[in-house]
């Protein structure tokens, strides 16, 4: 394939090429958005026919780091839509700098959810044979208040007595939190590659307000992923949470 | 001829001569389209053949009453194809009052039948002829389908759902029953036989026979105490839940206002999530049977509550009415 | 066939085409030329077609007698649902879109290749990873849950190589995503000058249609798939009653998309059809816009139909009678497909080559196949007919009778274009017929062996069923010789055919304005369009008898 500049050979002109590009983002995203629908319909299912346990099981998750990551993740929008914002009127430095600044937010909440995922392994909360919903509330840590293990036992046992199985119903709930949070997460580190290529990019100048185009499509690509957490954190975190 | 290769197979009960006349009623209209339409083919096909190498045909772009009128001409012989097809089906998922009803249970790879005096039998089922029979199905594993062909009617056995499914045999004989859903490695041999009987031949079948398998009201009461269900429901409706005397078949009123009716599936899923529906005035305190209790205990359980009839109803909580009356 | 003294090809020396324009292994597997890739998928689907063809012939074979005499059930199980995989997931649904579709829909809206070259190439390897995963699975232990994996059958009690499969059938579900996307957005941004949404060939149309479908059902097969798999694989219970979960639910996932799938492997095919007619006939096609409008109605409706699929399972009266309704109005466009068809035969020229016998075995099958789906739509026969022969019959009519017929008689009709040579015609015009032939005699037996009751996927039958079994078998070995008739020919004449020219029919779509085969670059200068679509009066460069307009008779709807 010949390409000459920024044109690839099989297209007539830039305005083509680039209309091609967005289109083709656009209806990637469109795939996504069922990609991810057959997940939200199999957990509101789930949800409404174990409404105790995946209360119970939606309660045990972090909602101060849930909260900042939304933050972080919607901070990380701004920048993206502001460096797209900046290729089209031609800052060539303030690209990169938006650019550093998105990956930078990206790579906090991925952090995060590291952060969250082991404190799910430490309490016992993976899926599989040693998943058990009582464990952390039996094993405390060290820094945890005992007012709160105290008041999260009680909250559990309540919850036991009207669904003993609450074990095996709370396992679907969290493979259905680390199915999609995972699917997620994947994305973002799919998106974190391709702003690495972008910075790449941008550092040699190549985004000019004739050309722009990866940064724009990139930048869809990105909102995308933050319009899923938008979605996601509600229905994992803030459903029934009575704390 | 039709001895050797028949067209139908044979028509068993109240549903075979509707689901034939169907046939023959969608099959005419097909015909008459699939004809015409090879028929006008066949007639373009030799008389413009194409003469001259160099022929052209006539442009033609189309025509807007032609196609108007085979959009709609089309459109309403479906919806009488439809309509008359609702009309059979509907009559199917709605059983009548009086059903004989007999448990079915399907797994791998076989079939159990429970007749109501808890005679049971395997990949084997015997009915009256004249009487509304209503199967009560329920699998053990996977997905099965119970379909007696020459009834012209089946239905899905799906695990953790009761379906159910109901007809009138017109006609003894024995006649074919089959699994048509795939069900793993011996799926074509999980079938067996239907035996439809005059009445008075059933009935001495039944009492000739039985006392092999325990009656299950007795089995359900037995159940009810070793389960300690008798703790809290109470005859008398005063325990810490409903009293269970009169309801199936009734009008239960619902903690969210709505009611239900207490059928089969109904019993099996309070059983089972007991908080799925809170009669109203009670407290979600039931703790669940799931996977503490098998399939055929769960209908032993439920004939027993069926078997609870005969004292009035208490007032508290268990809804509105009995319904009328079942056996 | 038409043997039209055409303008004789000018080139002397041998001409650069897309097939020698450079040489090895290596200039094939990395190209991002649409037409090497297409016939990149044309060798990978016909191996696919091969192994599901010997799955079927096993399968027939086994059922000549009512207890089976050639395989175990376990085996028997394996082969059918092996059989179905390969062919829907592997033949079917790329078949014409990726062969077909991909050669010619750059050619005929005059772009030099697709959207995204790139993409395209990454489809076919995302494709032979999924199909590597599925074959791995078939020779480790095999599959024995049935193409449509019902749960909890697949994903907790069946103990063959489900997992593998699923994961391969994920992988290809991707390579359809893109393949529907680089198609979307070709056909938005990459028509030549002059060529409008109205003058597009009505393939065109069609994989329009097709790529919504794509675009919009693979995704959410391939997340329901990826869950059956982490339930097998870690004991989860999405779609496991045992666990709490929903089998019904698995079932609304699976056939949302996999009822719109069957459009993806019969759309391509009218689109074919549509092609060839006119073309042979030398006319214009009846109803240009109701064919296309029809399309895209065939693929909007099949997105609502997915639980008449379920009817028998229990859910609720109302829900099946909703999607029994929208069910029959899914038939209304594809009946007008087939009028329209019917109609563009009047008054034409028609010749009898070897692409229109095609079509004419097409329009048969269909109708047979379309008109029985009335009778699986209709709730109250649906009762009976559901999971028997009737329905094997059905769909086999409509996805063989109809796909692979689209699929074979574009393949004829466009081999000149593809290789630059000619297909020997009377062997042609022989297999042709032989596949119509062998098609009926197995598939219609299967019809009455499902209204006497013969349920689907048995290994093993009651004796009555025994002579229409018979029947079928022998049927299908005639059938078979209708498959590789064709598959021998084709193969000799790309060596030994005569040379084609550029258009050898002829036939009015930009793909014949090129050379055959055309160039790396498909036209030596970017086309203009000034003409309608099949019109073979204002084409003077057709070289036929009649130039300059009639008087037409009727113009009614454009």
């Amino acid at each position: 394939m010949h390409r000459t500049g920024e044109l690839y050979g099989h297209f007539e002109t830039l305005e083509q090429q680039k209309d091609s590009a967005a289109l083709g983002m656009w209806i990637f995203l469109v795939t996504e958005v069922l990609f991810f629908g057959g997940l939200f319909l199999t957990y509101t299912i789930n949800r409404h026919a174990f409404s105790v346990a995946f209360g119970a099981a939606s309660n045990t998750l972090d909602l101060k780091l849930g909260g900042g990551n939304t933050v972080v993740l919607i901070l990380s929008s701004l920048t993206m839509a502001m460096a797209v914002w900046s290729a089209q009127v031609g800052k060539k430095q303030w690209v990169s700098i938006f650019l550093i600044a998105t990956l930078g937010l990206g790579t906090i909440f991925l952090g995060v959810k590291v952060i969250e995922y082991k404190q799910k392994f430490d309490h016992h909360l993976i899926p599989g044979s040693s998943f058990d919903m009582r464990y952390h509330s039996e094993h405390p840590g060290p820094n945890d208040d005992p007012k709160e293990i105290a008041a999260e036992k009680e909250e559990l046992e309540k919850a036991f007595a009207v669904d003993p199985d609450i074990n095996a119903h709370a396992q679907l709930y969290f493979s259905l939190y680390f199915g999609m949070t995972g699917l997620h997460a994947l994305h973002m580190i799919v998106g974190a590659g391709l702003l690495l290529w972008l910075i790449k990019g941008s550092f040699a100048g190549r985004y000019t307000p004739q050309y722009n185009t990866p940064v724009e499509i990139v930048g869809l690509y990105w909102h995308f992923v933050d319009i899923v957490w938008i979605y996601l954190f509600p229905l994992l975190y803030l459903i029934d949470r009575h704390q | 001829m039709q001895s050797q290769v028949p067209l139908y197979p044979e028509q068993a009960s109240n549903f075979a001569p509707h689901v034939d006349n169907l046939m023959l009623f969608i099959t005419l209209i097909c015909l008459f389209f699939a004809v015409a339409v090879t028929v006008a083919i066949i007639i373009f096909f030799f008389k413009y053949h194409r003469k001259k190498p160099d022929d052209v045909g006539v442009p033609i772009h189309g025509n807007m009453i032609l196609e108007a009128a085979w959009m709609i001409v089309p459109l309403i012989l479906a919806m009488a194809m439809f309509g008359w097809g609702a009309v059979v089906y509907v009559d199917y998922r709605r059983a009548p009052q009086d059903t004989l009803d007999i448990y079915v249970i399907g797994k791998q790879w076989m079939w159990k039948a429970q007749q109501p005096n808890g005679l049971k039998e395997i990949n084997e089922l015997h009915v009256p002829v004249g009487k509304d029979v209503r199967l009560i199905l329920a699998s053990e594993d996977v997905i099965h389908d119970f379909y007696v062909p020459a009834f012209r009617v089946k239905m899905d056995v799906v695990p953790g759902h009761y379906n159910t499914m109901w007809f009138r045999p017109t006609k003894a004989g024995r006649y074919h029953f089959f699994c048509s859903q795939y069900c793993g490695t011996n799926h074509a041999i999980m079938g067996g036989w239907v035996t439809v009987m005059e009445p008075s031949e059933y009935a001495a079948w039944l009492s000739g026979t039985s006392g092999s398998g325990g009656n299950p009201v007795v089995a359900g009461e037995k159940l009810f105490t070793e389960k300690a269900c008798a703790t809290c429901h109470v005859g008398a409706g005063v325990g810490r839940a409903p009293s269970l005397n009169g309801v199936y078949g009734a009008k239960v009123l619902l903690a969210d206002g709505s009611t239900v009716i207490a059928d089969e599936a109904y019993i099996r899923e309070s059983i089972l999530q007991p908080n799925a529906k809170i009669v109203a005035g009670y407290q979600p305190v039931m703790p669940t049977f799931q996977g503490q209790v098998t399939e055929e205990q769960i209908l032993a359980l439920t004939a027993y509550i069926k078997s609870l009839q005969s004292q009035p109803v208490p007032e508290k909580g268990s809804g509105v009415a009995p319904a009328t009356e079942k056996k | 066939m038409s043997t039209t003294t055409l303008p004789a090809p000018v080139h002397k020396m041998p001409r650069e085409d897309y097939l020698n324009a450079t040489y090895g292994l290596r200039s094939w597997l990395l190209t991002t030329d649409h037409k090497r890739i297409a016939l990149l998928y044309l060798g990978s689907v016909t191996v696919f077609f091969f192994i599901g063809g010997l799955f079927a012939t096993m399968i027939r074979i086994h059922l000549l007698t009512p207890n089976g005499f050639l395989v175990t059930p376990e085996t028997y199980n394996k082969l059918f649902t092996m059989h179905g995989v390969a062919m829907i997931f592997f033949f079917l649904i790329p078949s014409i879109p990726a062969v077909l579709g991909n050669f010619l829909i750059p050619l005929m809206i005059g772009a030099k290749d697709l959207a995204f070259p790139k993409l395209n190439l990454l489809s076919w390897y995302i494709y032979l990873v999924g199909g590597c995963f599925v074959l791995y699975s078939f020779g480790t232990g095999g599959l024995d849950t049935g193409w449509t994996f019902y749960t909890p059958l697949s994903s907790v009690y069946s103990n063959s190589a489900v997992t593998p499969a699923v994961i391969g059938i994920f992988i290809n579900g991707f390579s359809s995503i893109l393949t529907g996307l680089n198609f979307i957005v070709t056909i938005h941004t990459m028509r030549a000058p002059g060529m409008t949404w109205f003058r597009l060939p009505l393939f065109v149309w069609a994989h329009y249609a097709t790529s919504l479908v794509m675009v919009l059902g693979t995704p959410v097969i391939a997340i329901t798939l990826l869950l059956v798999g982490l339930e097998r694989m870690f004991h989860l219970g999405f779609f496991n009653p045992a666990l709490g979960g929903d089998p019904i639910l698995f079932q609304h996932l699976f056939w949302f998309y996999s009822h719109p799938a069957v459009y993806i492997m019969i759309l391509p095919s009218m689109g074919v059809i549509s092609e060839i007619i006119p073309t042979f006939a030398r006319k214009p096609i009846f109803g240009y816009s109701f064919i296309a409008g029809s399309s895209i109605a065939i693929a909007v409706i099949g997105f609502l139909v997915w639980a008449h699929h379920m009817f028998v399972t229990g859910e609720s009266t109302y829900a099946a009678l909703t999607f029994s309704f929208l069910s029959y109005l899914v038939a209304i466009p594809s009946a007008v497909k087939v009028f329209n068809w019917t109609s563009t035969l009047y008054q034409g020229s028609i010749s009898w080559d070897t692409p229109m016998i095609y079509a004419f075995g097409f329009i048969g099958l269909f109708l047979i196949g379309g008109l029985t789906g009335l009778f699986l739509a209709c709730l109250g026969l649906d009762i009976h007919i559901h999971d028997t022969y009737f329905v094997v019959a059905h769909f086999h009519y409509i996805m063989v009778g109809g796909a692979v017929m689209g699929y074979v008689g574009g393949l004829h009709f466009w081999w000149p274009k593809i290789t630059g040579k000619l297909y020997p015609e009377v062997l042609a015009r022989i297999a042709a017929v032989t596949l119509f032939v062998g098609f009926n005699l197995t598939f219609f037996p299967q019809f009455m062996l499902g209204y006497m009751g013969m349920p689907r996927r048995y290994h093993t039958y009651p004796p009555e069923f025994q002579v229409l079994n018979v029947l079928s078998t022998a049927g299908a070995s005639i059938l078979a010789l209708g498959y590789l008739l064709p598959m021998l020919y084709l193969t000799w004449s790309m060596r030994y055919g005569r040379v084609a020219g550029p258009n050898p029919w002829p036939a009015t779509g930009l793909e014949w304005k090129t050379a055959s085969p055309p160039p790396t670059e498909n036209f030596d200068v970017t086309p203009e369009v000034d003409w309608e679509p099949y019109d073979f009066r204002n084409r003077p460069d057709l070289g036929l008898a009649a130039s300059g307009p009639l008087p037409a008779p009727a113009h009614g709807d454009d």
